[in-house]
């Protein structure tokens, strides 16, 4: 067989394409990071000089976004928010779902499907009554309401439960549960047995949860918007928001500037916890 | 027997406990005073303003919290109190306040109780009386919320007393006047001209409610007191012009009514039963944008999720060989769209489709209106999803793959079946089954997707006859635009809507869960 002929028919079907399509899904993955890379780095800040691959190279859109607007306080506010609501979602979403796997109680089942329930009336939904809700709050308690954090957080963590104990408990229920017997015969309370037994087997199902709440919620954009109106009290994702609203021209390097700063924590603690991830998502798929 | 095994294997636990629960009760007690502390806090401004049912609510929940946590058993309990309580605080509760809503009339024109209405139509009505005494006038916002309501400082032409007028009435305060006449007063930031300017609504629209009337702005430096033009009799249970047209109360529809059918502008809030429901069903125009949206919506967010597991897939089956070289950094690549910060993405693909220096027209060499042609807009805003999202439905794949075993293909293959044969009868089938959850709760998450439209089209374009919904608009936000949008807050429109929007999502989630046990039960059979 001709070299050519063992290409077209052997190499190609079995191995070539795979490939093509690889090198055609990173290029059509990267063209954007690619764009926001030189975009910020590129001194002239605007979008209508913006380019590809830019004709020089500064940090002038890194220092004028640290310096002139409140981009740290939005970074610190959204580490901040994402990072004690995402560990809040892992604790209460796993005691929960140690509940549901270990013990046997009336209204056990109901109280899952009812899980399913409301996890289909997302909180977003209620926009209109949270509004009016926290308009109160507001008036009551100011420190948990508007232009604050914890109200933000609170009403996060309102909706931890629902998908995330759902996916926890099918991960619970793949440990076998001779181990917290042995552990109940040995002397440990249920509080020992969850926190030093169980606990450390679920590590990747903790990660997971962990890390699709903190992406959510540095994402989160609607609650926020209303939550936030005052600068300093921005998240990251309604700051940025702000900065490009009015002067979308103007502020284009700016705005590039922040979203590689915005990636950095994203990204590092994706690929962080990468190897989690494939196995958490599809253990909870499997579970249904 | 019971009872000789049982004799020492109680034993044996009642040494560990006492020995090693003295932690646990530590932590036990401190939850409980700070669960404590929290609620006298909470308790504090309800007592002062006299909200006792809210008192009683809270106290309610406390002594179930100390009664879950100190009586032995009730273990299940104790580990579904946090969650369940932050679930009912902030999602049953807004939902339960959310259906609700949907059946009164409350919103903008309709916002309090019928004597705050009337205040309101008396106040908005004032009119300025010739050789009406001018106060001297500065407009300042509160010190410590600059962006808050404005306030009045007032100075009275003949006492020389200067005075804090707000929406609630006339209070003295301790001010001072200096020699130009400026008025500043402590707790408060008099704004300059230019300032008061910037916020001239609110100045034109804050009137001071008095006795006989109320007190108006006339430009930024001097205020009337004039006489209110309607006024409320309530022998007749109406609103009285001084021209003679009587409104009457009209307890239905929540608003004063005279005979021509003309409504006062402010209302009350009161129930209007099934009446925005019927609005979305029967009112010509809101029908029409209701269902065009729920169409688009439900393109939308099936096309999002069948392009980006079709992508998806094709990608996982490509990287699923270990005779590609370089698998994990081409893998680490591909999923690079769904680490970056969502949001941000989408603020930047809104430029990058942008006409005129966007990066798509620059590089073809085009020059296409994206965003300013219904269609063209439509395609746009599922690409843009579609980058975010294939990523993760490569990954879900991948995972699925991987967990399907290798001797089922083998013993297809063995049997004499082709690759197309062994991926279509028996790896995709395996597959689906792992996934169709996935599928279901990513439907579920883009039919509501309203970041993928309100970061980048905004709804729009929108029809020169339809400025509340666009061709990109999502049911959720064009709910957000009925509530919060620039043409008045219809919350109980907004509200009725939201309500369709959860029996929508509920049935297609329903019938897709029924589909997939059924998917299940077949794959079982066979």
């Amino acid at each position: 067989m001709s070299p050519f002929r063992r290409f077209t028919t052997l190499w190609f079907p079995e191995v070539g394409w795979r490939y093509l399509v690889a090198i055609a899904a990173v290029i059509v993955s990267l063209f954007p990071v690619v764009f926001v890379v030189s975009a910020a780095l590129n001194p002239q800040g605007t979008l209508s000089s913006a380019k590809l691959i830019p004709d020089e190279i500064s940090a002038t859109n890194f220092q004028r976004l640290l310096t002139e607007t409140d981009f740290p306080r939005w970074f610190a506010n959204s580490i901040l928010i994402a990072t004690f609501s995402s560990f809040g979602a892992v604790f209460v979403s796993a005691l929960a779902a140690y509940a549901f796997s270990r013990f046997r109680f009336r209204g056990r089942r109901p109280g899952l499907m009812f899980l399913l329930l409301v996890q289909m009336f997302p909180q977003f939904l209620a926009v209109v009554t949270i509004y009016l809700i926290f308009a109160r709050v507001t008036e009551l308690y100011p420190p948990l309401g508007f232009n604050s954090g914890w109200g933000l957080m609170l009403l996060y963590l309102g909706g931890a439960l629902g998908v995330n104990t759902w996916l926890m408990k099918g991960f619970f229920d793949t440990v076998p549960s001779s181990l917290d017997e042995a552990a109940t015969i040995d002397g440990a309370s249920h509080a020992q047995t969850f926190f030093r037994i169980l606990l450390p087997l679920v590590a990747p199902v903790l990660a997971v949860v962990g890390l699709l709440s903190f992406i959510t919620i540095m994402n989160e954009f609607l609650l926020a918007n209303i939550f936030l109106t005052q600068s300093p009290s921005k998240t990251l994702a309604v700051g940025l928001y702000g900065l490009v609203a009015s002067q979308r021209d103007n502020n284009f390097g700016l705005f590039c500037a922040g979203t590689l700063l915005t990636a950095i924590p994203t990204v590092a603690i994706f690929y962080g916890l990468q190897r989690f991830i494939v196995g958490g998502l599809t253990a909870g798929a499997v579970k249904g | 027997m019971t009872a000789v095994a049982s004799g020492p294997r109680r034993s044996v636990p009642r040494v560990a406990l006492s020995a090693r629960s003295t932690a646990g009760l530590v932590a036990k007690i401190g939850v409980l005073a700070l669960v404590t502390a929290l609620a006298v806090a909470l308790t504090v401004p309800l007592i002062a303003e006299g909200s006792w049912g809210l008192v009683a609510i809270l106290v309610a929940v406390t002594l179930a919290i100390y009664a879950i946590y100190l009586i032995p058993g009730l273990i299940p309990a104790k580990y579904l109190v946090p969650g369940t309580l932050l679930l009912i605080a902030f999602q049953v509760i807004p939902v339960i306040f959310t259906i609700f809503i949907a059946f009164t009339n409350y919103g903008d024109a309709h916002r309090g109780t019928k004597e705050q209405a009337i205040t309101a139509i008396q106040t908005s009505s004032v009119r300025q009386v010739e050789g009406a005494p001018a106060y001297r006038l500065a407009v300042a916002v509160p010190a410590d919320d600059p962006g808050g309501d404005v306030v009045f400082l007032l100075q009275d032409p003949s006492t020389g007393e200067v005075l804090l007028g707000t929406v609630d009435g006339l209070e003295p305060i301790d001010a001072e006047v200096s020699a130009t006449g400026g008025i500043t007063a402590p707790g408060y930031t008099t704004l300059t001209v230019a300032e008061a300017s910037a916020r001239s609504a609110d100045v034109q629209a804050l009137i001071v409610p008095t006795e006989n009337g109320g007190i108006a702005a006339q430009g930024f430096s001097q205020a009337f007191e004039g006489v209110a033009t309607l006024s409320y009799d309530p022998d007749c249970d109406c609103v009285t012009s001084v021209d003679g047209d009587v409104y009457s109360a009209d307890e239905t529809r929540g608003a004063f009514v005279n005979e021509e059918g003309d409504r006062l502008a402010q209302g009350w809030q009161v129930p209007v039963g099934l009446s925005n429901f019927a609005r979305v069903l029967t009112d010509p125009i809101i029908r029409a944008n209701f269902l065009s949206i729920l169409v688009w919506n439900l393109v939308f967010a099936t096309a999002v999720v069948g392009v980006t597991f079709g992508l998806g897939l094709v990608m996982a089956l490509a990287l699923n060989s270990p005779r590609v070289r370089g698998l994990k950094t081409f893998r680490a690549l591909i999923v690079l769209p769904y680490a970056m910060p969502a949001f941000a993405m989408m603020l930047l693909w809104r430029d990058i489709f942008n006409r005129d220096f966007g990066l798509i027209n620059t590089l073809l060499g085009i020059d296409v209106n994206w965003f300013g042609d219904p269609t063209t807009a439509r395609i746009a805003v599922v690409l843009i999803q579609v980058w975010l999202a294939y990523p993760y439905m490569f990954l879900v794949c991948t995972g699925a793959l991987q967990a399907i075993p290798a001797e089922l293909s083998e013993a297809a293959t063995l049997d004499g079946a082709g690759r197309f044969q062994n991926f279509r009868h028996v790896m995709f089938p395996l597959l689906l089954v792992a996934v169709a959850p996935l599928l279901i709760a990513s439907f579920a998450f883009n039919f509501n997707n309203y970041n993928a439209i309100a970061l980048t089209t905004e709804g729009g374009p929108f029809p020169p006859d339809s400025p509340q919904a666009g061709a990109t608009d999502l049911l959720i936000s064009y709910t957000y635009r009925l509530a919060f949008g620039s043409a008045g807050a219809d919350y109980g429109l907004a509200a009725a809507v939201s309500v369709f929007i959860f029996l929508i999502v509920a049935v297609i989630s329903l019938i897709g869960f029924r589909r997939t046990a059924a998917l299940e039960e077949i794959n079982r059979g066979g």
